[in-house]
């Protein structure tokens, strides 16, 4: 397998950007990571999208990116994924590079939501979950992160406040990106007295879903040398899958799909959880974000909790996590969520992270899950 | 409208029907459709509806077409045969509810599809009368 490296990122604010398409916004993150490369050179176009299809936005987005991106023609996929999309768009992309089949490939992720109103959206994002089993009887996505966090409370003797710290640190650092959704600071308190979203959940404990498009250039080792700047390689690439209906996982609070992947990324990469500097992960709520933290070995079963009481997951800490907002205050675009994240740690192995910057990071970890983790794909980037 | 999908199911939504293997006496809910080998010794088997509840939650921003029954309980409940299932609480207030209480199911409307459709049936669970 030949090695892989991200050349190029691009991204849009994410916003409620009422006067976009979602191909046009594709098409602007796009040429943000192309930059200089014509894109004539791209050989491959990979689209991750969750919901086009099911809101009735737009399906065949492969195509429709490729055209407006000035790619008419190229070999282009669409990717869905639920919430993984970016991860798994990102995964085909490498493998396209790794085979050597490739020189250069464009990953694209884009979400539009705003052109539906809220009870559609719910519908749309609960079709991550077992249409037959759980959406038909009114679950929602928040509704289900909601009795894992219920049922962690009870296991592990936590309160709701606990949670607390990593909203407050999504906000705090999506206070300095530019392009995030939210970008003021929320206390503790604040985030404690919110109204209920989904008992035990509040409303400043959810992720807020907004529109958005995220990109990156990869690149072969040939190519990588014709252009400056820092050489970003992905050292570990792997998706995994678990039970798609929740109440089919033996332990509904393991996500073994997340271990999986995390585990095996890893290893390809040589590194252990401890070496990673640097982590993006998907945190709608707090109880996802210390469910993952458990899963890819950065704390114990019940103590992912600690990471944010303990301020481990600020710049500062030792698993710096939402360093440009993460869902929460970054916003939350689902399927593009995961290429988000990659041009996130991008900025920061490139130390162009200003305040929010983790001092000499090297390396560092993605992962993106669908719906409550029936899809994993997590990505290991070493800065070279 | 979904009809065939509705009817398909219509064994597991009214009666709580799994399975049962006929040698290690395993019961799985909902029932499965495996291929050749793998369904072999599988038989329906209609579970007694007993159960506990493991997790829940209130939902206040519902799916479209649930915005009737707002707020909603949705939980996680753990069947006296093992199986885990997905399914409202009904008969009750959240207050009420607390993990590891006892429900058992009942028939109850999930959806109306509308003028045009149908009404889905299916379970719910409610505190256990008579405790």
């Amino acid at each position: 397998m030949h090695n892989v490296y991200i050349v190029g990122t691009g991204q849009t604010p994410v916003a409620e950007h009422w006067d976009r398409t979602a191909v046009s916004l594709a098409a602007e993150a796009l040429a943000g990571a192309l930059g200089t490369v014509a894109s004539a050179r791209v050989g491959a176009l990979y689209v991750a999208n969750a919901l086009g299809g099911a809101l009735h936005v737009q399906s065949q987005l492969g195509a429709a990116v490729a055209t407006a991106a000035d790619c008419c023609g190229v070999e282009a996929t669409t990717i869905e994924a639920a919430g993984a999309s970016g991860g798994v768009a990102l995964r085909q992309a490498y493998l396209a590079i790794a085979s050597g089949a490739c020189d250069v490939v464009a990953v694209v992720g884009v979400e539009k939501v705003t052109d539906v109103l809220d009870g559609r959206l719910e519908t749309g994002l609960a079709l991550s979950g077992d249409a037959d089993w759980e959406a038909i009887h009114g679950a929602t996505a928040t509704a289900q992160w909601a009795m894992l966090m219920r049922r962690y409370m009870h296991q592990y003797g936590y309160e709701a406040a606990d949670f607390a710290p990593f909203p407050v640190n999504a906000h705090a650092n999506g206070a300095t990106n530019s392009n995030a959704l939210y970008r003021f600071p929320i206390s503790a308190d604040k985030v404690r007295v919110a109204a209920m979203v989904a008992d035990p959940l509040g409303m400043l404990d959810c992720s807020t879903v907004a529109d958005g498009a995220a990109a990156l250039l990869l690149a072969s080792e040939g190519f990588s040398r014709e252009l400056s700047g820092l050489r970003i390689r992905i050292a570990g690439s792997a998706v995994a899958t678990d039970a798609l209906a929740l109440h089919s996982r033996r332990d509904p609070l393991w996500l073994g799909a997340a271990a999986r992947s995390a585990s095996s990324a890893l290893r390809q990469a040589g590194l252990s959880p401890s070496n990673i500097q640097v982590l993006e992960l998907t945190d709608p709520h707090g109880i996802a974000a210390a469910l993952a933290l458990e899963a890819c070995g950065f704390a114990e079963r019940g103590a992912g909790v600690q990471c944010g009481r303990e301020g481990a997951i600020a710049p500062g800490g030792a698993t710096p996590l939402a360093t440009g907002g993460g869902c929460k205050a970054r916003g939350d675009t689902v399927g593009a969520n995961g290429v988000y994240q990659v041009v996130e740690l991008a900025r920061q192995l490139r130390g162009e992270a200003g305040k929010a910057q983790v001092s000499g990071a090297r390396m560092a970890l993605a992962q993106c899950l669908g719906g409550i983790g029936a899809t994993a794909a997590t990505h290991i980037l070493l800065a070279e | 409208m979904d009809l065939a999908k509705h009817w398909r199911q219509r064994a597991a939504r009214y009666r709580l029907e799994g399975q049962r293997h006929r040698e290690s006496g395993l019961i799985r809910f909902p029932p499965e459709q495996p291929a050749g080998q793998a369904a072999e010794g599988w038989e329906p088997h209609m579970l007694s509806g007993a159960g506990t509840v493991y997790s829940f939650a209130v939902i206040r921003q519902p799916s479209d077409g649930y915005e009737v029954q707002s707020p909603a309980i949705l939980a996680l409940i753990t069947l006296a045969e093992g199986p885990r299932i997905t399914a409202q609480l009904t008969d009750c207030d959240a207050d009420q509810v607390a993990i590891d209480m006892p429900v058992e199911m009942v028939t109850r409307r999930l959806r109306d599809l509308g003028p045009e459709g149908l009404i889905v049936y299916g379970y719910k669970f409610r505190p256990q009368v008579g405790g």
